[in-house]
């Protein structure tokens, strides 16, 4: 196995264009694991550990571009504001050494259902930033998951960064595990309100072969929210509303039976995630809908 | 000066705590003083030698051993549970570059091909057979760890897969496919079935008679789930070759001398050229008392002539050492309506898995202890262990005890429900007591605190309902599911749950259960040391601690080495059971007494003419001089000592036990009983099933803390595991294949600091006579009742019946 070490983002290009079956690794946290118990052998490593860019973040007028190494503990201590879905998906992430480790990059790199970051990512509507040497693409984080443990990058790409729309309305986030710290995912559900759009969107994890949303629950609660003129009335979601909502979100699941749980009780959480995130953001809707009422 | 006599056996009578809950975090005093003015004498909290290096990360562990030009050793290992093996082929393996040598059974130098704690049936290399998934099928030396595994990876070995059997049903049929064929074991006379490792029944009373005179009845079937100790030092040890043809072994280990006795023969070596030292031990709690890699590491050291390491990681180590047999338990009670018991009737089937290990002692212990604290007249119990190709099956805290517990627990608030009883009050109305006559017929001859225990957990204060709330929301670190955010409240509801148990301490059934201790006074630099020397495996319980507290208490001084652990000393016996503190604390003791006799013979003939009191008064140790009872001093340790050092080697056993009549189950079996009780408060966020455990309190009779602190560590420590068999931890067995599904701390999931509630400590310490100052082993007793308060607690939460453990979300919300 050799060790590649671009000192540079141009060097790493070149060296992935020179090796595409190269692994990138930065963080190390889900590499090392399978090359420490021999699942995975690659002929080259790719180390982004010199490309000092990878753990930057901008925030702009509308978006966020979000480094690839950008470890998790910073994601929760500077973007609580801006990535409010994202920052709260860090905050389950392993344990403390992780997230000083690990960023969205491996996540999305692995492409693994369980990944913490993909539901978050899925809600707020991310795109991925993937470059190569002939240049660079943003891929809708819709169509970057294609398959189990599989995404959209091209064989020479590098993932650089997500770009993620700042939040202008609130976000949740929920993870089942079977302790209450570092645990992998069971399942996992995020939600995003986006007044400005006045959608809703989702992102399930762990329950089904690949990330996914929730698109005809979306489509359900978008118009049920249009038509009871919830965006501006702001009026409670009545609870059937948000009862077939869960409905199908945990009809959207298409999970397995595994040591972790079965599949019956993940479509079971998934739509009592549904439920409850909806209620948490609608109310912080509200909230914050009254309170700009109040001010004006 | 003062003087205070060195106490004698029992030194504290009476009920009063002396370990009040507050002050210091979670109940730990930082000193209680017992009466000794010999500073860091017993009673005191003195500091672990090693506890600084461990916590920063500085202390050896056998994992960290390392020897110049040494080898890394390779294990391969079956990737099926039941198989015949057609051939292996080790050639490609042989000619990797690096690689010194590869084993098989066939490369094994003597007769001696078998090892086992009692029973040997287990290959030391599989031997045209393997029984479970991941048995040791060879094994490589190479010159580096990687070369090592690359090389085990090209074995050939052909398997021909057989059936395998899994459970009672499959094990006993008649027709079923025989573990072991050809026993010869002295268990196999009175067993029904050859798939079945040792039964012991125990009849007592006349069960179908009370049963008669029982208002109510309630019977119950439970499933308790296969534990793994998950210590965090994974197996590893290093072989270095001798000059002298032997080998001398760095090990983590629970018994040395057990070790040298199982592997001694299989070398071929004379006990005395395998020397065994006691390397870092990160933790145990039975994972280590059947071999792991040492027969390995040894082999593989004679045959290449150089030293050889083997360290196990995390996945290996899960299959590299017995786990806590899952256990299907049946279990009828009868009671009056004024809350009696009238009888129980139990049939306690444990997975032995497909070697013995020490499965004959759980089923002793499950059944011996199979009816819990409690006063019954009229019993039939049932223990028997199976062998199947599931994993290996073992040691683990509180064996036997522990699922039964679960068990019967749940079957006394059963009764209470149809009672119409609070399950505390139905309890303490039939709480055994000193005097109690045990199933088996032995008599409880110290206290027996079960009311009084229970009691006291009741009557702590309750932790605040809706703790989660505050002025910026819901703190979800107070909330089931934690930081993953799960609920702010919603679904929530409090249990509440109370659970007492009852285990034995030391070995039982008439096994000589003795240990050594080597004791040495001597001048050093200008002051009097003492020396304490035995072969007890320090594996976390604080003996290094507490065997310089009692040398300091009985000989008067405050400097004592311990020497490291090793074979060159008689044996200690296991560290488990409970009994380190008891057995070979009280072998120091003794040992203590005998330097402290000939120290004083000593100071009589040179000093005996100066003062009458060397004759007459009663003479002690103390501050390192020679004192009377009344406090005068006669004369200094060093004058007395001279040049002259006075040690001891001597053997002490407690109190004799007797087997188990095979068909009644009458004996006295046990040498000492050790009580806890918990109560356990959960939230269970009942749409999600996921729990919190806010609280476990837990009162406890140690009869004599020597070491406070680590008294309350030791029953915090259990508390904690019994709560991961409640709510998390479980091997997964593939019903149909019997691999294991979750070998990974991915997958089977232990406690973090966050699954850990506040464990409130009530110690009581009512003296047993029998015992060195009275002390009780204290270690495996809160791991039994800590599992059963838990599930009892999530019953009352959700109402549900949940009769097995551990209890996941699915199980909560209807989709398991």
């Amino acid at each position: 196995m050799d060790f590649l070490r671009p000192a540079s983002w141009e060097e790493a290009l070149a060296a992935k264009a020179a090796h595409p079956t190269a692994v990138p690794i930065a963080g190390g946290t889900d590499v090392m694991v399978e090359i420490n118990f021999d699942h995975r052998r690659p002929d080259h490593l790719l180390d982004l550990g010199r490309v000092a860019e990878l753990g930057e973040w901008e925030v702009g007028e509308e978006s966020v571009r979000l480094g690839a190494s950008v470890p998790y503990s910073r994601i929760m201590e500077h973007l609580r504001a801006e990535l409010p879905g994202l920052a709260l998906a860090s905050h389950t992430v392993a344990s403390p050494q992780i997230r000083n480790r690990g960023g969205v990059g491996g996540n999305l790199g692995t492409a693994s259902p369980a990944g913490d970051a993909h539901p978050a990512l899925l809600a707020a509507g991310a795109e991925v930033e993937a470059v190569s040497v002939r240049g660079t693409r943003l891929i809708p984080i819709d169509d970057f998951y294609t398959g189990v443990k599989r995404n959209a990058l091209a064989p020479d790409e590098l993932i650089r960064a997500v770009h993620v729309q700042k939040a202008d309305g609130p976000q949740q986030y929920s993870k089942v595990g079977t302790r209450n710290a570092m645990v992998i995912a069971v399942c996992a559900f995020g939600l995003a309100l986006h007044p400005e759009t006045r959608t809703v969107r989702t992102g399930i994890g762990s329950a089904a072969p690949t990330p996914i949303r929730a698109r005809i629950a979306e489509e359900f609660l978008n118009s049920a929210l249009e038509e009871g003129g919830f965006w501006d009335n702001g009026k409670i979601v009545t609870p059937s509303v948000a009862k077939q909502f869960a409905d199908l979100c945990a009809a959207a699941c298409n999970p397995i039976d595994d040591v972790r749980g079965t599949a019956s009780y993940r479509r079971h959480a998934v739509g009592v995630m549904a439920r409850r995130t909806l209620t948490w953001t609608w109310e912080s809707y509200r909230g914050a809908r009254h309170t700009t009422e109040g001010a004006a | 000066m003062e003087s205070v006599r060195p106490p004698k056996s029992p030194g504290f009578q009476g009920t009063s705590p002396v370990l009040a809950r507050g002050g210091a975090p979670n109940g730990v005093p930082t000193k209680v003083t017992q009466g000794s003015q010999t500073k860091g004498g017993i009673g005191e909290s003195t500091l672990r030698p090693d506890g600084t290096l461990k916590v920063t990360g500085e202390f050896a562990y056998s994992s960290d051993l390392w020897h110049e030009d040494m080898l890394w050793g390779q294990i391969l290992r079956s990737p099926v549970a039941h198989a015949e093996i057609v051939s292996i082929d080790t050639s490609e393996a042989l000619a990797l570059p690096g690689v010194y040598a590869v084993m098989t059974y066939d490369d094994l130098p003597t007769d001696v091909k078998h090892y086992g704690l009692e029973i040997q049936d287990t290959p030391v290399l599989a031997h045209g057979k393997v029984r479970h998934h991941g048995e040791p099928v060879a094994i490589v030396a190479a010159d580096h760890p990687e070369t090592a595994r690359r090389a085990a990876a090209k074995i050939k070995v052909d398997y021909r897969e057989l059936p395998v059997v899994t459970d009672e049903k499959s094990a006993t049929a008649p027709d079923a496919i025989l573990v072991h064929e050809n026993r010869d074991d002295h268990h196999i006379g009175h067993v029904s079935h050859p798939n079945i490792v040792h039964r012991q029944p125990i009849v007592r009373g006349d069960a179908d008679a009370a049963a008669a005179r029982a208002d109510v009845i309630v019977k119950g079937e439970y499933y308790f789930g296969m534990q793994d100790q998950a210590f965090l030092g994974p197996e590893s040890g290093l072989a270095v070759p001798e000059e002298d043809g032997g080998v001398h072994l760095y090990i983590a280990t629970q018994w040395l001398h057990s070790d040298l006795r199982q592997i001694a023969p299989v070398l071929g070596l004379p006990e005395k050229k395998v020397r065994m030292t006691l390397a870092g031990v990160g933790g145990a709690f039975g994972g280590r008392e059947d071999l792991s890699m040492q027969i390995h590491a040894c082999l593989l050291a004679l045959r290449t002539g150089k030293p050889v390491k083997i360290v196990y990681n995390r996945f290996e180590s899960f299959f590299g050492h017995v786990h806590r047999h899952p256990a299907r338990l049946y279990y009828e009670h009868g009671a009056t309506r004024d809350g009696k018991l009238t009888h129980v009737r139990c049939r306690i089937v444990l997975d032995g898995g497909a070697y013995a290990s020490a499965s004959p002692a759980v089923v002793g212990n499950a059944s011996s202890l199979g009816i819990g604290p409690y006063v019954v007249d009229d019993v039939e119990i049932e223990a028997i262990a199976l062998y199947t190709n599931n994993p290996p099956c073992g040691a683990m805290r509180g064996f036997g005890a522990v699922q039964a517990c679960f068990a019967y627990e749940a079957q006394m608030d059963k009764v209470a429900g149809e009672l119409g009883l609070d399950p505390v009050e139905f309890r303490r109305r039939n709480a055994m007591e000193q005097g109690t006559i045990m199933p088996t017929g032995q008599p409880v001859d110290s206290p027996a605190p079960v009311a009084e225990l229970l009691r006291r957990v009741k009557a702590m204060p309750l932790p605040p309902e809706r703790q989660w709330e505050s002025s910026e929301g819901a703190d979800v670190r107070q909330l089931p599911g934690g930081l993953s955010n799960t609920t702010h409240g919603e679904g929530v509801v409090r249990g509440v749950g109370y659970a007492v148990g009852i285990k034995n301490v030391g070995f039982s059934e008439g096994f000589d259960d003795y240990s050594t201790a080597k004791v040495r006074m001597e001048v050093v630099a200008g002051q009097p040391v003492a020396t304490v020397h035995t072969a007890m495996a320090e594996v976390g319980q604080g003996g290094v601690t507490v065997h310089a507290q009692i040398a300091r208490t009985e000989l008067g001084v405050t400097q004592v080495t311990i020497h490291p652990a090793d074979t060159q000393v008689g044996s200690a016996g296991s560290t488990s059971a409970s009994r380190q503190t008891y057995v070979t604390g009280g072998a120091v003791k003794n040992a203590c007494e005998l330097v402290r006799e000939k120290v004083l013979a000593l100071g009589r003939r040179q000093f005996g003419s100066y003062h009458p009191a060397w004759a007459t008064a009663e003479l002690l140790l103390e501050g390192g001089k020679v004192v009377t009872d009344g406090g005068e001093v006669l004369a200094d340790l060093v004058d007395v000592l001279g040049d002259e050092a006075v040690e001891i080697e001597a053997e002490w056993r407690h109190r004799a036990t007797e087997p188990f009549d095979l068909r009644t189950g009458q004996g006295n079996g046990h040498v000492q009983y050790s009580f806890a009780a918990h109560r356990a408060v959960v939230e269970v966020d009942t749409e999600l099933g996921l729990v919190k455990v806010v609280e476990l309190a837990c009162a406890q009779d140690v009869g004599k803390a020597l070491n406070p602190l680590s008294v309350v560590g030791q029953i915090q420590g259990g508390t904690t595991q019994g709560l991961g068999i409640a709510v998390m931890e479980e091997i997964i067995v593939d019903p149909v294949t019997a691999k294991v599904r979750n070998p990974s701390f991915t997958d089977y999931l232990i406690p973090t600091i966050l699954d850990t509630p506040t464990i409130p400590v009530d110690v009581l310490e009512l003296a047993d006579d029998h015992a060195p100052y009275g002390l009780r082993g204290i270690g495996e007793a809160p791991t039994l009742s800590s599992t059963p308060a838990v599930l009892a607690a999530i019953r009352n939460a959700t109402g549900l019946e949940l009769n097995r453990t551990p209890v996941r979300p699915e199980h909560l919300t209807g989709n398991a």
